[in-house]
């Protein structure tokens, strides 16, 4: 009986919590690799062509995205592969760019709005019909701040 | 109290407090080598939208540097089959018209680029066309700037030198609505 309860008052009931911030760190770093930063998942192919006189998109708060290309494999079967136009984060008809244009104006503030600029990350193999379409009803809509996404030329 | 039992002595932990420094440091360094993939493009002005058809201005023809883009992708310049690479030499020897040709521009602020291109033009060679125009402009503001101001054109220099510079070469690249040949 005593040599029971002795053993016990001698072993420490306590676990060691000094490995715990390595435990988080590891998880944070796991998930730091693993996340990919993009507000939309692109259901249509981008890739974008190669140009030299680039000029960087100063604030991502003044920038909306219009994803021109050919919709990807998954898409297929039930959007061809014409290439389709993309906003936010689905398939859009060049009609609904104007609602776009707005839904993202009001979440501007007023001083900034003259300074909003409209990413078009077109595909380079997509033909210009589109493209001009959209440029169209850009300019239909005042937004004449455009800026073609493009990639640094390699040398 | 005073004198301490051996086994209170043999119980040491791993001091955990240099721990979070380690773990600082890491994320630091990812911090710092991390990538955000950052937006570049070549930013253009659109020019507003208006119902009524514009009206012809008669240009003279020297005046009016000429690119068609075909939907086979092929480059027309003022009348003559060109490649790529060749357009930003060629514009850039249009608008400064540094040998006071007859055939090319009066001056630099009378220059006009116009660009018409297919619907069936592939875009990457629109914006290859579009990237050569620009840096046809770019070269020449630099030449401009370094003659001027001693220093090298850049978006991040004085507002008032800017000014000056495009006032002296404007940048006209005029798009025509494009014609409909080859659309898929």
């Amino acid at each position: 009986m005593s040599k029971f309860s002795k053993k016990r008052g001698k072993s420490d009931p306590e676990v060691s919590t000094a490995s715990l911030p390595d435990i988080i760190f590891m998880l944070l770093f796991f998930f730091m690799v693993v996340t990919v930063l993009r507000d939309s998942e692109l259901k249509v192919s981008v890739n974008t062509p190669f140009a030299s006189e680039l000029l960087k998109l100063e604030e991502k708060s003044l920038v909306n995205y219009l994803y021109i290309g050919r919709p990807v494999k998954k898409f297929q079967d039930v959007y061809g592969t014409k290439p389709r136009m993309q906003l936010g984060d689905k398939f859009a008809d060049i009609a609904e760019i104007p609602l776009f244009l707005e839904k993202h104006k009001i979440k501007v503030p007023e001083a900034k709005r003259p300074r909003i600029t409209s990413s078009l990350r077109v595909d380079g193999d997509v033909t210009m019909g589109i493209v001009q379409d959209v440029k169209t009803q850009l300019r239909k809509s005042g937004q004449l701040k455009v800026n073609y996404s493009a990639k640094k030329r390699p040398n | 109290m005073a004198k301490k039992s051996t086994r209170d002595r043999m119980k040491n932990e791993i001091n955990a407090g240099s721990m979070a420094d380690i773990a600082f440091l890491l994320l630091i360094f990812f911090l710092v080598t991390t990538t955000i993939v950052e937006d570049k493009g070549i930013t253009v002005k659109l020019p507003p939208w208006s119902e009524e058809e514009p009206d012809i201005t008669k240009l003279k023809e020297r005046n009016v540097f000429s690119v068609l883009v075909n939907a086979q992708n092929q480059i027309l310049v003022r009348g003559e089959l060109t490649r790529v690479r060749e357009l930003k030499d060629l514009a850039k020897e249009f608008i400064a018209n540094p040998s006071k040709r007859e055939d090319m521009a009066e001056k630099p602020t009378m220059a006009i680029i116009s660009l018409k291109n297919d619907r069936g033009t592939n875009y990457r060679t629109y914006l290859e066309v579009y990237n050569e125009l620009k840096a046809a402009y770019n070269e020449l503001w630099n030449e401009l700037s370094l003659r001027k101001y001693g220093v090298p054109y850049t978006e991040e220099m004085p507002t008032a030198y800017k000014r000056e510079i495009r006032g002296e070469i404007p940048l006209v690249i005029s798009e025509a609505e494009p014609t409909n040949f080859g659309e898929e």
